[in-house]
Formats: C-alpha cells, structure tokens, sequence
C-alpha cells in the first residue's frame, strides 16, 4: 500500500519504535522516527509504541512535542497507541482518549503473559495479545467506544481517530490493527458500546 | 470465562527487553537513588550492594544484593527493577525470582559462584540477561535462556575501550555469518562453540535473536551516542552517573544523549556543564587478574 499523504509518525524517544517500524515496512507503509516537532511535518498518522511511560512522557516534555501532538490529533490525524503510548493517550498524560489507566495492571514483569484476543468487528484468527507489564483501561468516557476486553478488563479503544490498545502485535508481526487504527484501512462498524 | 494466558513465554521475555530499547538502565544502591534515576529519565534500575567501581576498589567477593534493599527499590519506583545474581548462583537468582524482579542479570560483575556452568535460565519465569564480549559467548548464553545480551565492557573503569571492542566483535561476526553457506555455517557454529540452530538464524536475520545492549565503561553522553551508533539497543550505566560529581544532571543528560544519539548538537547540549565524570581507570593498565570482562565460559 503506497501512502499518498505522508509517512506515519512513530515517536521515537524510547521503547520498541524500531519493531512498529519494521511492521508497518512489512506492509509497504512508509514511515519517519519522531524525536522533535520538526518530525511531524507531513505525517498521515502518528503511533506511540510501548516503553516506559514514565521515560517517554518525559522526553515529550523535553522536545515540546506535548502540543503539537495534542494539536494534530484534534484536527483528525489518526493516533494509535500501545501499552505505555496507551498510558501517554489517557487523560492523565496527552488527553487524546476520556479514559483512565491503570499502570502495570497485571504486575510485574513475572505475571506478563500472552493469550487469544476477540477483537469486535475484526476478520481474521484471534489476534495473539502480549501484555507486558501491561496497563488497563480502568473508566471510560461516552465517546469511547470498547473493542477488546481480557477477563473482564478493558484494553483497546478507539475514540474519534484515536485508538490505544495494552499490548502488542508488533511483537507477533500482527499489523491487522495498524492498519485500521493509523486510517490505512477502513474499521469495520463497531458495536455501539452499551 | 478466564482466556487462556501463557505466562513468561520466551517472547513475553524478549518483549520486556524490546520495550527498554533507546532507554537507559541505571545502577543504583537504595530506594534514593532509584528514585533519582526514575526522575531523570532512567527506563529501568539495576538494584545492587556496591556499584562495580566500589566492587573494584574494596575487592572481597561480590553478591547478590540484600532483599530488603530490593523491595525498598521496588516499592519506591515504578519503572522496571533489575538485580544481579552470581554467575552459576541459580539459588540467588531463585531469590530474585521470589522477589518478582523484572529481570535478572547473570552479572561477571559480582564473583563468579560456579567455574565451568552458567545459570540454566530456560528454568525461570523471569527474563535474565547476559554478559558478552563476542557472538559465540552471546549465542551459548540465548541457547541457556538468556532474553537479552549485554556487552560486558569494563565494569568501574569509566573506559569505554571494551564495550566498543564487545560491540564491534559482536556486530563483525554477525555480519561474517552472513556471508557463509550451509557447510561454512556448520564450521563456524564449531569454531564460536554456538548451537548451530542459533548460529543458522542470526545469519538469515542479520541480528541476534534478542536484543543487545551495551554495558560497560558508559560515563559521559558522548559515550552513550558513540555506543549506540554502533548499534546498542540501549546502555547500561553503572558506576558512571552516581559516582560523578552530580548524578541527577548526568543522568538526564545520558538519557537525552541516548534518545538523540544521532544528533551531535543535541548531544552537545547535553554535554555542556556536568561537571567531573567518575573517576576512572585506564583498563589496558590493570593487571589481567583484575579484568571482570574474562568472567563467564
């Protein structure tokens, strides 16, 4: 799939950017590394992967990008983020998804685990879900509709043109998810949440 | 209805070292300092008794840090704890398990509890990394469990010769790899005594099949800019931020330099006005009795 409007934006302070990158590659999507606002020029979506949230929100403090980010994703752009880009979309960090998260939900790193994913409106086998020191979305706002649960914990959600999942199919080589959630694919209707 | 969860697969291991990549790894000795390396930036904290310079200077055998210290660590910071386990001391590293540490570090750093064998590391729920200073060491270690190498460098030196010496090694083998046919393949998997399964798929992915960080020497940003230019996934830092003259300002500034390891004015800027660096020692001049780096089998 060639990209007529721009590379996507993977933000690149720390974390497993390299792995989205390659994925997205897999898939013929062009994308740049994003370490200051000067990155974000021409972006056609911007993905926030997985790292330390602590580490990440602080380098986004650092570089300025904390606006110019926030800016983007009201005027449309599409915004995807995993695990601790999750925690950084959450209204506590950017604000970008009326949600809050809970940190390391599942424990430390020996309760990290994988399992079998449902994921509503998507074709497909079960997308194979790594949660590694993962977060889970403990509130939702109206406007944010729910697409994957685990035990009764919400962990993918999508408001708008922003989308934020615990876990981490760049890790799988699983780009399913990408696609729908940086606008490269249409999202299948989704079930209005109850 | 509970899913199905596979706890502590061997990827959920390596996923753990992929999410510290471009990050740095901080030694600390207390819950204060841990929080010092969590404010400046630090992805993760290396737990431990005596940093390796101290190790170095008042000799005596180096272990396993007291549990307490540990879970004072982890109830102070919300990052990611390491801790170091004698190489071959399972029964330690079945301690750090019970601790839940992030990961384990099979450390040359502290004194070797076993001559010929390494911990098996296949047996644990939590990832461990490793030591190396060249491919056939990196793989015999992947092949025990290891979910992350590390070069060894020169631990307390503040000399970053080694950590480049570790890194070049690794880097120039496995470019080599890749330039060999199947019987070659077999040949090299007996000459770095790697399993050959390992040695085959680092020379059809041009990588090692867990990530590879640097250790070892770091004591500046230039250090940390130079290491990962030379294809570092991420750094450790040990002795070099608490035992320079001003560890917060250090710290972020290895963190920046680390981030934008690319570009030389940003580095700069992180450079200006740190004051002294650790005090260091040139590692050609010790004698060879004293190198950490020549622990491991």
């Amino acid at each position: 799939m060639s990209s007529v409007q721009g590379p996507v934006g993977i933000l690149a302070l720390q974390g497993d950017f390299a792995l989205h990158a390659q994925l997205l590659s897999d898939s013929d999507v062009e994308t740049v590394e994003v370490r200051g606002a000067e990155d974000l020029t021409g972006v056609s979506g911007l993905l926030l992967p997985g790292g330390e949230s602590t580490t990440i929100a602080m380098g986004i403090d650092r570089e300025n990008l904390k606006d110019p980010i926030r800016n983007l994703a009201k005027a449309g752009l599409p915004v995807f983020g995993t695990c601790a880009g999750m925690v950084l979309m959450s209204s506590a960090h950017l604000g970008l998804i009326d949600m809050e998260v809970e940190r390391n939900a599942f424990g430390r790193q020996i309760h990290s685990f994988e399992a079998d994913l449902k994921i509503d409106g998507l074709d497909g086998p079960p997308v194979r879900g790594l949660f590694i020191r993962a977060p889970v979305v403990t509130f939702v706002g109206d406007a944010v509709r729910v697409f994957a649960e685990i035990d009764g914990s919400t962990v993918g959600v999508k408001q708008d043109n922003c989308t934020a999942i615990s876990f981490h199919p760049e890790l799988v080589g699983d780009a399913r998810l990408h696609l729908l959630a940086l606008g490269l694919k249409q999202w299948p209707e989704l079930p209005a949440s109850s | 209805m509970m899913a199905m969860h596979d706890e502590s697969t061997f990827r959920v291991k390596v996923g753990l070292a992929e999410m510290l990549s471009g990050g740095v790894i901080m030694d600390v000795i207390d819950a204060e300092q841990a929080k010092i390396a969590e404010d400046a930036g630090a992805c993760a904290v290396m737990a431990l008794e005596r940093v390796p310079s101290d190790i170095r200077r008042d000799g005596g055998v180096a272990r396993m840090s007291d549990p307490l210290m540990i879970r004072e660590i982890q109830a102070t910071v919300s990052i990611p704890v390491m801790a170091k386990a004698r190489i071959g001391h399972f029964a330690e590293a079945q301690i750090l398990e019970s601790l839940e540490v992030d990961f384990i570090d099979e450390s040359e750093v502290l004194t070797p509890a076993d001559e010929a064998h390494h911990i098996d590391k296949w047996a644990f729920k939590s990832p461990f990394v490793c030591g190396a200073t060249n491919l056939g060491e990196a793989l015999r270690r992947i092949g025990e469990g290891a979910s992350m190498i590390r070069s060894k460098g020169e631990a307390g030196t503040g000399d970053i010769v080694e950590a480049v010496r570790h890194l070049r090694t690794i880097f120039g083998e496995i470019r080599r790899l890749g330039t060999l046919d199947e019987m070659e393949l077999a040949l090299a998997a007996k000459n770095l005594q790697a399993p050959a399964d390992l040695v085959r798929q680092v020379a059809k992915d041009g990588r090692l099949p867990v990530p590879l960080f640097c250790a070892g020497g770091i004591a500046t940003p230039a250090d940390a800019s130079l290491v990962m230019q030379l294809g570092a996934q991420a750094v450790f830092v040990g002795s070099g931020i608490f035992k320079s003259a001003d560890p917060a300002p250090r710290a972020k500034a290895i963190v920046e330099a680390t981030t934008n390891f690319r570009d030389a004015a940003k580095v700069c800027a992180a450079s200006e006005g740190l004051g002294a660096a650790m005090s260091s020692i040139e590692t050609s001049k010790l004698p060879e009795g004293e190198l950490l780096s020549q622990r491991g089998w």
